[in-house]
């Protein structure tokens, strides 16, 4: 190939590349890692989750791995090296069947394995809807206890990134949240992913856990390489305000950081909250900082009807009723489904949560 | 409007040729082994599946310039398996196939602007632009569809409505060697031969789901069989003559009996889609010799000198038509703009009566359009 055509092919690559960034919806900005859990290491999100499942693997030996495609490492690399590194009857493809998949998770893990599933993109985990609703999340509640599958988890790539189109960009979170019974878990980065991981894989309940996809390449972290798991059910105050509380989850919360950003150049001091577990949720610190700011806007990706922000909000509304200053906002996707070409439309971005920042504290 | 070659000359009318032998499963008679062709129909074959090769090869291109974005699935190296189907079928059949569509959508009468428009994204597109890749439709083709295996039952429902309305015709619902094993399938099958419903059960093997073969994916890799109670067929799927000899026999048995399963050897150039290089799982060497041996396009071109209906200054003369018939269409669907803001919140529900979707902020509500 000629010089020319090379140098051309480059300066288009690098301008893709950097088209790509400044499509992005947000900005990643890695936090500190814990000062308390030894060295660390420089890691992307999907390396944080292979780090954890190696973790797992090795320290627990009823732990499988099986999925589709995940044996040569999975479609979005997540499980590289690991067939490798435990055996062929360990780390497994199944073939293409969700329902299948966890259904015969469900299994494995009553019968005391852990069992870690992945469906290879969240918008495909409906077919296995009624296992994970009506087998795997009242297997205990039917059976007065005497069986569970608590060492289930299912991992699933989620959210919006740029060009999934309907059924490549789906937060199926609200579905299940109204499923007792299930532990939902969405981290926003890869510290939180990894200690979240393993927290799910060794909680005794059936979880789903969800990766925003678009995160995978995105965050990077310097993130503890030892072993350590982070709460569930916590959910975490990233920066202190006085003046509107911001609630959401996933990549959304980095979208917020940057409203809140935004707003402090108006003198809007923001707190902004990760609610991280989606179900059961930590209503007890939403409640508290609602309570102190009197003022609330929740988020996320998903359509808004019927959307996890409708729960938040109504909790809110009965905890913090005397404290509330302004109705709370809710700036959700459109209720539609996710477009192909109209997809930046549809996303609540940082302008439209600054605006809704700007309503609740101008009310 | 169909594009037709002009300027061949005319040599002989009519050919046979054998096919290779078919196999059977639960079936007290068989195909032919030997198709009658005329000059028309091979002309016409060609030309089609040449369009269509050329159109996944311009959709290639332009997903590299991304100027197509997001998930595509190219269908080249498969042409035979479409326009075998079609050449046995009439326009009031029905089909219904999952994503790998773009051919379909082709053979059942989308013009190639609208797939490519379709595909960027454009207003011209078949589907308004809002569905890409995976849902293309037209009349009597139900599309497009993302999900694995979801299309199969879909196709159970819509040959029930074949044998309500007494029509002597049938529908087709593709799925590939990955979607067999899915549990749907079977569930459509026990319906459709409960009921017995005039569906061809076609499995377009491909050989590989994504990038996993056959062999490790399937319990049995004899797709063909896997309807058990439901006779099938086992056809060399890059012999269009044989699989329009396989469908004109299966579109017999479906009329007059109920479902019947037809299992298409085909194999695709392309990886599963445009972010798949289609080598980690496969060699090189692999995809080159079916190339070689075994392309659709090519083997027909042979046929169709061989039996004196053109020369291959004639397939050359069909070859640039083609290639400049996609171009213009290109042009055409480039010219196109995107679907305008308010489609976001259309053809959402059915309403006759002003409906107002929430929208990201709950003051700001969109108007859904009223239904045409």
């Amino acid at each position: 190939m000629s010089l020319l055509r090379q140098s051309r092919n480059i300066l288009s690559n690098l301008r893709a590349k950097s088209l790509a960034k400044r499509l992005m919806h947000f900005k990643f900005e890695p936090d500190n890692p814990p000062t308390n859990l030894g060295p660390t290491e420089n890691m992307n999100y999907l390396k944080a989750l292979t780090n954890a499942m190696d973790i797992s693997l090795e320290n627990d030996p009823t732990a499988i791995i099986f999925g589709e495609d995940v044996a040569f490492g999975g479609v979005f690399r997540c499980t590289v090296g690991l067939r490798e590194k435990y055996g062929n009857d360990r780390v497994f493809n199944t073939p293409l069947c969700e329902q299948g998949i966890v259904g015969f998770g469900i299994g494995a893990a009553v019968a005391g394995s852990t069992a870690i599933a992945e469906i290879q993109f969240a918008d495909y985990i409906l077919p296995a809807f009624d296992q994970i609703v009506n087998e795997a999340a009242k297997y205990r509640y039917r059976s007065g206890g005497l069986f569970e599958c608590g060492k289930l988890t299912i991992r699933t790539p989620c959210g919006a990134v740029g060009h999934g189109a309907l059924y490549h960009s789906q937060t199926p979170e609200a579905y299940f949240a109204h499923s007792t019974g299930l532990k939902v878990v969405i981290p926003r980065s890869p510290i939180q992913a990894k200690g979240l991981l393993l927290a799910c894989i060794r909680d005794d309940n059936p979880c789903i856990f969800l990766e925003p996809k678009i995160l995978y390449r995105a965050a990077e972290e310097e993130v503890p390489v030892g072993d350590y798991t982070l709460p569930l059910s916590q959910a975490e105050v990233l920066r202190e305000g006085s003046d509107v509380t911001l609630i959401g989850y996933g990549t959304q919360i980095h979208v917020l950081k940057e409203v809140a950003e935004l707003a402090a150049k108006d003198g809007i001091s923001c707190e902004v909250i990760d609610l991280v577990t989606i179900l059961p949720w930590d209503a007890d610190t939403v409640c508290t900082s609602v309570s102190k700011t009197g003022r609330c806007v929740i988020t996320h990706e998903s359509p808004v009807t019927g959307g996890f922000a409708g729960e938040v909000a109504a909790t809110i509304q009965k905890e913090c009723f005397l404290n509330l200053e302004a109705p709370v906002e809710r700036v959700c996707g459109y209720d539609t489904p996710f477009p192909h070409v109209l997809e930046p439309f549809f996303m609540p971005d940082k302008w439209r949560c600054l605006q809704a920042v700007k309503n609740v504290v101008n009310y | 409007m169909f594009f037709q070659p002009l300027g061949i000359r005319t040599y002989s009318a009519e050919a046979t040729f054998p096919i290779k032998p078919i196999d059977t499963h639960k079936l007290e008679n068989s195909p032919a082994t030997e198709v009658q062709i005329n000059k028309d129909d091979a002309i016409s074959y060609y030309t089609k599946m040449q369009i269509i090769r050329r159109m996944e090869l311009k959709a290639d291109q332009l997903y590299k310039q991304k100027i197509i974005r997001g998930f595509c699935h190219l269908y080249d190296g498969q042409e035979a398996c479409c326009a075998g189907i079609e050449a046995s079928l009439t326009p009031k059949d029905d089909v219904i196939t999952a994503y790998r569509a773009h051919g379909w959508a082709f053979i059942r009468g989308v013009p190639v602007c609208n797939i490519l428009a379709e595909l960027f994204g454009r207003k011209l597109g078949c589907a308004k632009g809002k569905g890409g890749s995976m849902h293309m439709y037209s009349k009597n083709f139900y599309g497009g569809n993302g999900i694995v295996g979801a299309q199969v039952p879909l196709g159970a429902g819509i040959a029930f409505a074949h044998k309500y309305r007494n029509s002597d015709t049938v529908t087709v619902a593709c799925y590939g060697d990955g979607a067999a094993n899915q549990g749907q399938i079977f569930e459509s099958f026990n319906m459709s031969q409960l009921w017995k419903l005039p569906a061809i059960f076609v499995c377009e093997n491909n050989r590989y789901g994504m990038g996993t073969s056959v062999e490790r994916a399937s319990a049995s890799t004899d797709y063909f069989t896997r309807g058990d109670y439901i006779p099938g067929l086992r056809v060399d799927g890059m012999d269009v003559l044989a699989v329009r000899e396989a469908t004109r026999f299966a579109k017999e048995y479906a009329v007059k009996e109920g479902p019947i399963l037809m299992e298409l050897v085909t194999y695709r150039y392309h990886g599963h889609s445009m972010s798949d290089p289609g080598t980690s799982y496969r060699t090189r060497d692999e995809v080159k010799e079916i190339r070689k041996n075994l392309d659709p396009i090519m083997s027909f071109r042979d046929k169709i000198i061989s039996a004196g209906f053109v020369t291959k200054q004639d397939v050359a003369t069909i070859d640039a038509e083609v290639k400049q018939h996609v171009e213009n269409e290109t042009a055409k669907a480039l010219a196109s703009t995107e679907p305008d803001f308010d489609q976001i919140a259309s053809d959402i529900y059915v309403t006759d009566t002003p409906l107002s979707i929430r929208s990201c902020n709950i003051y700001n509500k969109l108007h859904h359009q009223p239904s045409v």
